[in-house]
């Protein structure tokens, strides 16, 4: 019993809230083993991360109450260990890494004075400390290790940020590292890259590693073993192999069939007159060029993907072509007409025209305005589309075509889910009529079956309506269905433009196939050859 | 974990339909110390409206044989259980009374203000750089300026009346409200669902009124609550240096002033009006409180479905 390095059991954490007692965590048991990866799969609200906050104590006791179960680490049981002691497990042998490295990061102290402080909190001495801190910063791979002590968090970029939080907490030599989430907020290629960096350093160091994720592909690349968690409790255990080619469990199955990627691509069919047509629209902000003379045309009723890193200027584009942002040049033919340098009482015509949905629902709806309202606002701003007194009947009517019940026309945005919010804000776009529709990575925020409901949501309105869109994501998969053209953006340039089958099947440029292999697959054996066919091309 | 929890209320929300003025009063029945605080200042909204008609004499009759008598005793009539002034006016009447030049300085002064320096906050946070700049400048004038030295000014030139003394505070305390209001304009105008409005082409006078008016009001409200105590108390001193309310007249202000000399001697003469100064301005910051959560969708659960909540 006592051989495995971190052992939780029968575990159950409940939470009391007004609304009555919530069962987060029901009778689960796992275990770690020195130098294996362990990822808990789940999607948001499965409970994934409660049995990781337990180990650390971060759970707020009340409301959270640990109802029943053992945390044993080396034998002993963590939950009954008094303070003192836990404080010298926690930080010191075993470490956290979180999601938003940002939002961990002491903004007003250098990320050399804070790796340092970390170990003196464990009693290191001061030159010893900073030796320690200048070789973890070389070995997780920041670029000029002594320049960057003396940095602030926010001069780094995204990766390197998570990568300072590894460096911080492999300081104490940790036995094992919790991993939350820790690609999730990450661009494709760095997440590969960061993931490569945490399965290096734990075949260096012996460590064990529990990483928690709602990704399939994280799994398939590194894990050695996976639970799969729904609503508390655990559906399956095995190796991703055998989880991903022979699912026992519905819930199991599931998710990998909502997995992006698998269907059939979509040919373009429409020629003829473009519907929009934009010719050398650039943009910048100060000496920056967000936007360098991008070019493109779009059919009626035709997808535009487009795809690139974070700083590749889609959401620019976007932003641009909604005159949310004025371009400085380049024009935008909407039905040969010039966006661009429309005045505003025609572009208040063309509102209604072209729609956009946002990333994240719970920041594009008014929290303070009722479903009904947030809808029937379209037509108060552009009252010739409908009398007022059918608006209720047109509300009940788009909320069932985007797959909600009138009757949650009554109630706010905060009483739904993530994804039930985007089909509010899909159903308010459709209000207006639009032609287009512009989703700026309007599924990036939802969870994989969600995400998959949402596109299937989308495409059906698309061959119901006809009405065509601009796609704005920065994962390759998630498009690959969904496009008849994909465009492949870069540091503000269009690198690669083509049909959906053209990228997919035969990218032209390198950095659309380093995109494509940084992708993670959810099978673990196409994700093996990924890995090679990466190595293959960064050598 | 949250969200069953509060689709359960929801249901329960959408379940039954009542009429809003039911809804209202039900929510304000579960918060007590907001329904005691509604209670008291209606109480106080009575005594300001129908005190000077009933006891309007009594106020001002002088007893000097009654000279700074002490509360709780009832020899001289039931006029007389919060004691005499120095003069041997009764205080009970005395409270009632100035009542209603109190509110009426204080809400006018505070109304004021508000709707001001709110419209100004959301045109200086909302407009281009240049204008918010001249408003910002604007503030910056008005509060580098000694408040009390303006009013002396204003009320020099002008005669001391209610409506003077209220225009005077309230320009005072205009920039309390306009910074509030421009910084958190400021923060809202970024927020994804302004972009999403002006995506559907809503007008700016639309966005500024539908969507970010309605997030600035509860932390004005707010304010305004606090700021009412201050108003009061400005007032009083303006009365000290003789440009504020005059006697025969009185306020709640006048009477703390007026009391503190004797503060060793006869307390009471202080203590009564600045009780009903503290007990105001305490039922008006309950009842903002409660209408903050009334206000916010994500919050009103607490309120319907009673019992204890977890806040």
């Amino acid at each position: 019993m006592a051989d495995h390095l971190l052992e939780v059991r029968n575990l159950s954490v409940q939470f009391h809230t007004a609304g009555g007692i919530v069962k987060a965590v029901r009778d689960i048991s796992w275990h770690l083993d020195r130098g294996e990866t362990l990822a808990i799969l789940g999607e948001s609200g499965s409970g994934k991360s409660v049995s990781a906050s337990a180990i650390m104590n971060l759970i707020d006791m009340p409301p959270g109450e640990i109802t029943s179960g053992q945390i044993l680490f080396e034998g002993r049981d963590l939950l009954t260990m008094p303070a003192g002691e836990r404080r010298l497990v926690n930080g010191k042998r075993i470490a956290m890494i979180f999601q938003d490295p940002l939002g961990h990061l002491n903004p007003v102290y250098t990320v050399g004075w804070q790796l340092v402080e970390t170990m003196r909190v464990h009693g290191s001495r001061k030159d010893e400390a900073e030796r320690r801190a200048l070789e973890l910063l070389t070995r997780v791979g920041i670029p000029s290790p002594r320049d960057a002590m003396g940095k602030y968090p926010h001069q780094f970029s995204g990766g390197q940020r998570q990568r300072v939080m590894i460096a911080m907490a492999l300081a104490m030599k940790p036995d094992i590292v919790i991993a939350d989430e820790p690609t999730t907020a990450l661009d494709v290629t760095v997440q590969a890259e960061v993931l490569a960096l945490l399965d290096e350093l734990q075949s260096e160091t012996g460590m064990g590693l529990l990483l928690i994720t709602h990704d399939l592909g994280v799994v398939a690349e590194v894990a050695d073993r996976v639970v799969v968690m729904n609503a508390g409790e655990i559906v399956e255990t095995g190796t991703p192999d055998a989880v991903y080619h022979n699912p026992q469990h519905p819930y199991t199955r599931k998710l990998i069939a909502a997995a992006p990627g698998r269907g059939e691509i979509h040919e373009p069919s429409g020629n003829g007159e473009p519907l929009l047509r934009v010719v050398g629209m650039t943009k910048s902000y100060g000496a920056f060029q967000a936007l360098k003379h991008a070019s493109f045309d779009l059919q009626p009723g035709e997808t535009m993907a487009v795809v690139g890193e974070s700083g590749s200027g889609k959401s620019t584009l976007a932003r641009c072509l909604l005159r949310l942002e004025q371009a400085d040049s380049g024009e935008a033919l909407w039905k040969g007409r010039d966006l661009l340098s429309m005045p505003p009482k025609e572009l208040f015509g063309l509102r209604r025209q072209i729609q956009m949905v946002f990333q994240d629902p719970t920041q594009s709806l008014n929290p303070r305005m009722s479903v009904y309202d947030l809808i029937a606002e379209a037509w108060m701003i552009h009252p010739e589309i409908l009398p007022k007194n059918q608006w209720r009947e047109r509300v009940n009517e788009l909320l069932s075509q985007v797959g909600l019940l009138p009757e949650h026309a009554r109630r706010y945005p905060h009483q739904f889910s993530g994804g039930q919010r985007q089909r509010i804000a899909i159903a308010r776009a459709l209000a207006l009529q639009p032609e287009l529709i512009v989703c700026d990575e309007a599924v990036s925020a939802l969870d994989v079956s969600i995400q998959a409901q949402v596109i299937a949501l989308l495409d059906k309105l698309r061959r119901e309506l006809k009405i065509a869109f601009i796609f704005i994501a920065h994962d390759l998969p998630v498009v690959r269905d969904f496009a008849d053209h994909v465009m492949v953006m870069k540091t503000g340039e269009i690198v690669e433009l083509g049909t959906a089958r053209e990228i997919f099947e035969n990218p032209r440029q390198d950095y659309t196939r380093r995109l494509l292999a940084a992708g993670l697959d959810p099978d673990p054996e196409i994700q093996r050859k990924r890995s090679e066919e990466r190595e293959r091309l960064s050598a | 974990m949250t969200m069953t929890q509060t689709l359960e209320i929801s249901n329960r929300a959408d379940a039954r339909p009542k009429g809003a003025i039911r809804t209202v009063l039900g929510m304000l029945w579960r918060d007590k110390f907001a329904l005691a605080a509604a209670i008291f200042l209606l109480i106080i909204i009575a005594c300001a409206v129908f005190g000077p008609m009933l006891f309007g004499d009594a106020a001002l009759s002088q007893n000097l044989r009654s000279r700074n008598l002490p509360p709780f005793s009832i020899k001289n009539g039931w006029l007389y259980t919060m004691g005499a002034d120095s003069l041997g006016r009764p205080l009970l009447p005395r409270v009632v009374v100035a009542a209603r030049n109190t509110i009426l300085i204080a809400a006018g002064a505070v109304l004021c203000s508000s709707v001001v320096g709110a419209l100004l906050g959301l045109v200086a946070g909302y407009s281009s750089p240049r204008v918010s700049n001249v408003v910002m400048r604007l503030a910056d004038v008005i509060m580098s300026f000694p408040s009390l030295l303006l009013a002396v000014i204003v009320l020099y030139m002008l005669s001391p009346s209610v409506g003077n003394l209220i225009i005077v505070l309230a320009i005072t305390r205009i920039p309390v409200y306009l910074r509030t209001t421009r910084a958190e304009v400021l923060e809202i105008r970024q927020r994804m669902f302004v972009e999403a409005a002006q995506v559907m082409g809503a007008s700016s006078r639309r966005i500024v009124f539908r969507h970010i008016l309605p997030m600035v009001i509860p932390t004005l409200v707010t304010i305004a609550t606090l700021d009412f105590a201050f108003v009061m108390l400005a007032e009083s001193s303006l009365s000290f240096l003789g440009i504020g309310i005059q006697p025969p007249e009185i306020t709640w202000g006048l009477m703390v002033s007026q009391g503190k000399q004797y503060l060793a001697t006869a307390w009471w003469l202080a203590f009564w009006p600045g009780l009903a100064i503290i007990l105001t301005t305490m039922s008006l910051n309950l009842l903002s409180n409660w209408m903050r959560i009334v206000l916010d969708p994500a919050q009103r659960w607490r309120l319907e479905i009673g019992g204890k909540s977890n806040g």
